[in-house]
């Protein structure tokens, strides 16, 4: 069996501890976290997790059991599969030397991000989009030096009705 | 009503059903010890040390078929249970382990006796609380006991700050529990079930293989009904054993890296195997492609993360092991009895055939005891009624093999860690539950210093307990892997410099006796079951006795290494 990426999307009681224990699950079983995101659901006292994970069948279908087993873990829906939408939120801060200037400002208008923050030799860049999108735009940054970049993760949310306990 | 955080504890313990405390006190939890001297109903065993609380809670948990409770103070107390709480854990037994925790403005601040004994414990229990306000605490207490003893059974630790349990607020008592992302699956789907059925009534070699969850749910009544009905044989973990008669026919002993021929061989042919409450533990399955590979295998839990996990399963059915094998027993008295019960005459006659060329075995002879002699014996003179607790090693393997578990319920080890100073503090816990029972730990010389210290425990208790020690002065299971395959290089295993275990039994103020000769053997066991008190009857046994069947650790369960 081959590894496959999946992406779950997990609801759990906003806990003190809770992250802990899926954190602790993963590592303790040898499973992998490639991105994790997590904030409280407004107005609730649950919080939405998002996390990419790796594994061939029988380890996804271990990861989604043992998940369902801790007892803060409300529910664990797996997005792999279904219609989602998915997207990454990253801060790029790049050196913008005058002659410069012009072709980054180009790239972003292409791209559809923003000039955040402006300073005397650096633009910040925000940008949001899939995965590849990010590679795509960090690829024609590169030239130009990239200074430091945040990212936040993958979040995503089933297309139909899966998103029904947001906000609840 | 105000009430004090302290008084809250013992209250909702005692609501629940509790009679009896395995502890130790400590700054930490000074207030509930306050508190604990008001209510002489609540009996409070003090432990000599806090690993022993916990075993004597497993122990006490699973001779009663209740929730056990031990309390222990902050930091070291605290992690002196990691130990015993890992093996409740592995081994599914519901108990409730209540800590004490630095005031909790110090949290955090590496106060004196401060750990993190919540996240030391994450991986190793159920699940764990730290109580921060004591509004909080009644409900986390009830939920701790019905976590505890709901769905797969296990170890639920609370961890309490001084200043919680000082707290002082009007007391409401908590409403029903209900967790909306905790809800275990006790009913099975039926439709699976009808699929047995059939399964069952194709079967030429059909199998039943019980675990430790056929125990905690207390269905052997169930088990052997189906046997019977069906004429199955049945082969248990170590964890099940008990729950088939061991004097029964269809009995074949248990399986894997110690298991009977009979009982391996019979999982290499088997052509259904009904595996109810089990987890498939690398000890039982040995090499996974070659176990069982000729059998469509039905799997029983209640934990759906057990099914699929070592082997793919045929069948899966998610539910409680007594609802399930209830159900499938009456959907088979619906059907025609003689397609049920097949004919099984070739298989079962296969099985004889096993069980006379390739017995269990060994030789005694006029001059050196042999530890399976001692077990066979101590089961004849207990007719089997003795609740049997063990250390952990070859002493555990020959009780397993040698003491025929009638009963469920009365063998208590430490199955899935594999706790060396297991025995003793279990046998004490196991008393504590059923003072009428004659309670045995069998113990190797190794095993029973890691919590010889608990005998003062027995003795103060008044739990009288009779320790059964295997002396071969080696680490026996350790030696016996080194003798096999590391060239007898006994590394660190020799024990020649031990306690004169007779004079240390009378030091601690029990009776203590020793047998050398084979002659000895019986006398012994009959004087030291029959005396008052706790007693130590030490056999100086063949130092390099294998157990055997044994199947080298990776290898296929068919392939045995035999006497």
């Amino acid at each position: 069996m081959k590894d496959q990426k999946h992406i779950f999307s997990i609801l759990v009681d906003n806990e003190p501890g809770v992250l802990s224990r899926i954190a602790g699950l993963f590592s303790g079983r040898g499973y992998n976290i490639d991105s994790l995101s997590v904030a409280q659901i407004v107005e609730s006292n649950a919080s939405r997790i998002t996390m990419e994970t790796s594994g061939d069948d029988h380890i996804i279908e271990q990861i989604i059991k043992q998940l369902h087993k801790l007892i803060n873990v409300i529910t664990v829906i797996d997005l792999t599969d279904k219609q989602h939408v998915k997207r990454e939120l990253a801060l790029i801060k790049v050196h913008a030397k005058p002659e410069h200037r012009a072709e980054i400002l180009r790239i972003v208008d292409i791209f559809r991000c923003r000039v955040v923050d402006v300073g005397h030799e650096h633009y910040t860049i925000e940008m949001s989009g899939e995965e590849e999108k990010l590679r795509a735009i960090m690829n024609l940054l590169k030239p130009m030096g990239i200074i430091e970049t945040a990212r936040t993760g993958s979040i995503a949310l089933a297309r139909e009705k899966e998103n029904k306990n947001n906000g609840k | 009503m105000k009430l004090t955080g302290a008084q809250i504890l013992i209250k909702m313990i005692k609501s629940e059903g509790v009679d009896t405390i395995f502890g130790y006190p400590g700054g930490a939890v000074i207030d509930i010890y306050d508190e604990l001297a008001n209510h002489p109903d609540l009996r409070h065993i003090l432990v000599r040390h806090e690993q022993g609380a916990v075993h004597s809670a497993d122990a006490y948990a699973r001779a009663k078929g209740d929730v056990g409770v031990s309390l222990v103070t902050s930091g070291p107390g605290a992690t002196n249970t990691v130990t015993g709480i890992a093996s409740a854990y592995l081994d599914s037994v519901p108990i409730v382990v209540f800590t004490g925790q630095v005031n909790s403005a110090l949290i955090g601040n590496d106060a004196f006796q401060e750990v993190d004994i919540v996240g030391i414990t994450r991986p190793c229990t159920k699940h764990n609380y730290l109580v921060k306000h004591v509004e909080d605490l009644a409900r986390t207490i009830k939920e701790a006991f019905y976590i505890a003893r709901t769905g797969r059974p296990g170890p639920v630790l609370v961890d309490l700050p001084k200043d919680v349990m000082t707290a002082t607020i009007e007391f409401e008592e908590p409403g029903e529990i209900h967790i909306k992302s905790y809800r275990p699956t006790y009913s099975p789907n039926r439709k699976q079930l009808t699929k047995v059925v059939e399964l069952i009534k194709q079967a030429k070699r059909p199998l039943i293989f019980a675990g430790g969850g056929v125990v905690l749910s207390k269905s052997s009544d169930e088990i052997t009904k189906l046997a019977k009905m069906a004429d199955i044989p049945v082969t248990a973990s170590l964890m099940g054993l008990g729950t088939f008669p061991g004097s029964d026919p269809l009995w074949l002993g248990m399986p894997g890296m110690h298991g009977t021929y009979r009982a391996n061989m019979s999982i290499g042919s088997c052509d259904l195997m009904i595996a109810a409450g089990v987890r498939f533990d690398d000890r039982v399955t040995g090499r996974i492609e070659k176990f069982a590979p000729n059998a469509k295998i039905v799997q029983i839990d209640i934990d759906p993360t057990s099914i699929h996990k070592n082997v793919s399963v045929d069948c899966p059915i998610v539910g409680d092991c007594k609802k399930t094998l209830a159900l499938l027993n009456e959907l088979l008295e619906k059907e025609d009895s003689s397609e049920v019960r097949g004919d099984r005459s070739e298989w079962l006659g296969q099985i004889d055939e096993w069980k006379s060329t390739m017995p269990l075995r060994y030789d005694q002879d006029d001059e050196i005891i042999k530890p399976q002699f001692v077990i066979e014996t101590l089961h004849e003179l207990t007719k089997g009624n003795a609740i049997i607790t063990t250390e952990v090693g070859q002493n555990q393997m020959w009780t397993a093999q040698y003491y025929d578990f009638d009963k469920p319920n009365h063998f208590i080890t430490s199955g899935g860690l594999g706790v060396m100073g297991f025995g003793l503090p279990a046998a004490i816990g196991a008393k504590a539950a059923c003072p009428d029972k004659l309670v045995v730990d069998v113990a190797g010389d190794g095993s029973i210093q890691m919590n010889i210290q608990e005998l003062t425990t027995s003795l103060e208790a008044g739990l009288p307990v009779k320790v059964v020690i295997l002396n071969n002065r080696y680490l026996g299971m350790v030696r016996q892997w080194q003798d096999l395959f590391y060239n007898k290089r006994y590394s660190s295993t020799p024990m020649e410099c031990a306690p004169d275990f007779v004079k240390l039994a009378e030091a601690y103020g029990a009776t203590g006796m020793r047998a050398s000769k084979p002659s000895e053997v019986r006398e012994t066991l009959e004087k030291g079951l029959a005396a008052e008190g706790t007693v130590i009857m030490e056999f100086l046994v063949e130092r390099e006795e294998m157990v055997y069947p044994m199947v080298p650790a990776g290898g296929a369960i068919t392939e045995m290494l035999l006497v």
